[in-house]
């Protein structure tokens, strides 16, 4: 495989599968947290940096 | 005993290789950074044999409070060398922003001069004190989100002190003039190689610290702070690719050349901004802004999108430094396509940190520190605006090579990295030392004035600097010739040079007025005596109910 042809496969790789799989990580990584039930988990770990209020002290 | 034997050796090894070294030497340069290389390993060396307690020795020195649930040792070591190396850098950056005003301030003394002291300047405030800031604030914040103490006491010791021998290795070498002509990347292979060594402990600490957590969640500010250490790992292997021209000397060739090794090393260097200056620093506001707001962040899931979103359209932005070069036109529109992308997780991340004020917004009249916090996060949003703005092909045609290019880094800097840097260090002194509160409250008021006003009038100037030059160079005549020299571009924009200089004198002063404060906090001194910010003028004469109109 000459440097062209690696440059094409890649190139072609990059705007078919690979960009529809990155997209596809992408999105299901932003929505993860939206998923049912996650709220109070978000919540928790919001608030779990004040759970030992003497910490730092 | 057999750890004591062990330890000594190394440092020997290291000492005699270092002489050896210094001894072969084929230039200069790579002499003197040898035998500081070897005074390094002998102090080491000295310490070991004489079995002395360096963690005693250096409580003693630092007057530290005994020994609490976390290992801090090395956090208090950090927040000084942050506001050592934060004072070197911006009075360096002063000191060229004069040479450029008045160039007999080179004093015809090639060591001075502004082509290795600008390097000097960029590397001391991003890596020397933004790169301080954020191995200090990441140590804490991953131990009390971890609820752990860190992992690899001795290996966290190590990244802090050899992280220190980089620095001086890289600045000592821009004075000596050894660079590789990569910007943010200057140093040489030997330096880049010693760096790689500290980073990876650092690394293996910090993940070490995460994996014996006894929170079962990870907060998102250590997941910011991970992504800022894999990726510089990432960036700074594959952009400092390069082969030694001799093992001991000072010169490298870098293996890409041309138009690949422009992106390459533009590839680095915006995401040394995209995951050092923005996703480390991020995972500070995403502490510290809720603990001194004393409120959680406005919308967690907001922050993991923020997250991700960063992640994955950050590593693309770089081509957007090489608009109308060799680079392929796809490459370029790519670049400038991301970037605009990135202007909304940016705001997102900006509105998220700001709303986190949402309800307690009267904190900003009595707590100076929250006011630097919120004036950095507005500063993130400014800047992060500006750059995708300034990525547009055609405004990129006005804008490229330009003082509005620096103009802007320096909002982001001085703005976001600065203000959050400044912010978590008035949170972390008085903690760490075990004080009530800082020195001084008000001093946190004139810095915040300072620095926002300096901040003020060196983007201002330079965006008329940068303007100017823009519409000069491109000016042509009817004959078609361009109508302004180089020189007449540089004389216009001297009045706009020295107003940038005034502006980099604020921001300094304010620095000096932080370093008295940190440094009387740690020294334990009473506090001084003020007026407090939180007094509740009342006047019980005026406190009564209007007369109704009848009574008249």
């Amino acid at each position: 495989m000459n440097a062209a042809s690696t440059y094409n496969t890649l190139r072609a790789l990059a705007d078919s599968w690979g960009l529809a799989v990155m997209a596809l990580v992408f999105l299901v990584l932003c929505l993860w947290p939206f998923r049912p039930g996650a709220r109070a988990e978000a919540s928790e770990a919001a608030n779990s940096i004040f759970e030992d209020e003497n910490d730092g002290e | 005993m057999e750890m004591v034997v062990l330890r000594a050796g190394a440092f020997f090894a290291a000492l005699v290789l270092a002489v050896v070294a210094c001894a072969l030497s084929v230039d200069w340069a790579f002499g003197v950074h040898m035998a500081i290389c070897a005074l390094a390993a002998g102090i080491g060396l000295i310490a070991t044999l004489r079995g002395t307690n360096v963690d005693a020795i250096s409580r003693g020195i630092l007057r530290s409070p005994d020994q609490g649930k976390y290992d801090d040792e090395i956090i208090r070591w950090g927040v000084i060398a942050t506001v050592f190396w934060g004072m070197a850098g911006f009075l360096a950056g002063l000191y060229i922003a004069l040479e450029l005003s008045f160039p007999a301030l080179n004093l015809g003394f090639e060591y001075i001069n502004f082509g290795r002291l600008r390097p000097l300047h960029t590397s001391a405030v991003i890596f020397a004190f933004g790169g301080n800031a954020l191995i200090a604030t990441s140590f804490y914040v991953v131990q009390r989100t971890c609820r752990a103490r860190l992992a690899f006491p001795g290996l966290a010791r190590f990244v802090f002190w050899g992280y220190q021998l980089f620095i001086v290795l890289a600045a000592t070498g821009y004075l000596m003039g050894v660079t590789q002509g990569k910007e943010y990347a200057e140093p040489e292979w030997y330096v880049d190689l010693w760096l790689t060594i500290v980073w990876v402990s650092y690394l293996a600490v910090f993940v070490g610290t995460i994996l014996k957590r006894s929170e079962p969640h990870i907060y998102v500010a250590n997941w910011f702070y991970l992504s800022f250490i894999l990726t510089v790992a990432m960036l700074h292997l594959v952009n400092n690719a390069a082969i030694p021209v001799s093992f001991f000397g000072s010169r490298s060739i870098p293996l890409a050349g041309g138009v690949q090794s422009a992106l390459i090393q533009w590839w680095y260097g915006h995401n040394a901004v995209g995951f050092f200056l923005t996703a480390g620093f991020l995972g500070m506001m995403y502490y510290f802004v809720p603990k001194q707001a004393e409120r959680p962040v406005y919308s967690y899931r907001l922050s993991i999108i923020h997250f991700w979103a960063l992640i994955f359209l950050y590593i693309w932005a770089g081509p957007h430094h090489l608009h109308y070069t060799a680079l392929p036109d796809w490459a370029q529109t790519l670049g400038m396509v991301f970037s605009i992308m990135l202007w909304m997780p940016s705001w997102g991340g900006m509105i998220n940190g700001l709303m986190t004020l949402n309800g307690a917004w009267d904190k900003l009249r009595t707590d100076p520190i929250m006011r630097m916090f919120v004036m950095s996060l507005a500063f993130y949003g400014m800047s992060t605006f500006e750059g995708p703005m300034m990525s547009i092909k055609t405004v990129n045609s006005l804008s490229h090579y330009t003082d509005w290019t620096i103009g802007h880094v320096h909002s982001g800097a001085l703005g976001w990295n600065g203000m959050v840097t400044f912010g978590s260090l008035y949170y972390l002194t008085p903690r760490l030392w075990n004080r009530p509160r800082l020195y001084s409250l008000r001093m946190v008021g004139w810095h915040f004035w300072l620095a926002t006003l300096g901040i003020v009038f060196y983007a201002a100037s330079m965006w008329v600097a940068g303007v100017t030059q823009g519409l000069m160079w491109r000016e042509y005549g009817p004959d078609g010739y361009l109508v302004n020299s180089f020189a007449e571009t540089v004389a216009a924009v001297h009045p706009m040079y020295v107003l940038r200089a005034f502006g980099g004198l604020l921001y300094l002063s304010g620095a000096t007025i932080m370093t008295y404060n940190i440094t009387r906090t740690i020294l334990g001194h009473a506090l001084r005596d003020e007026t407090p910010l939180g007094e509740t003028p009342f006047n019980p004469a005026k406190d009564v109910p209007l007369k109704p109109a009848s009574a008249l």
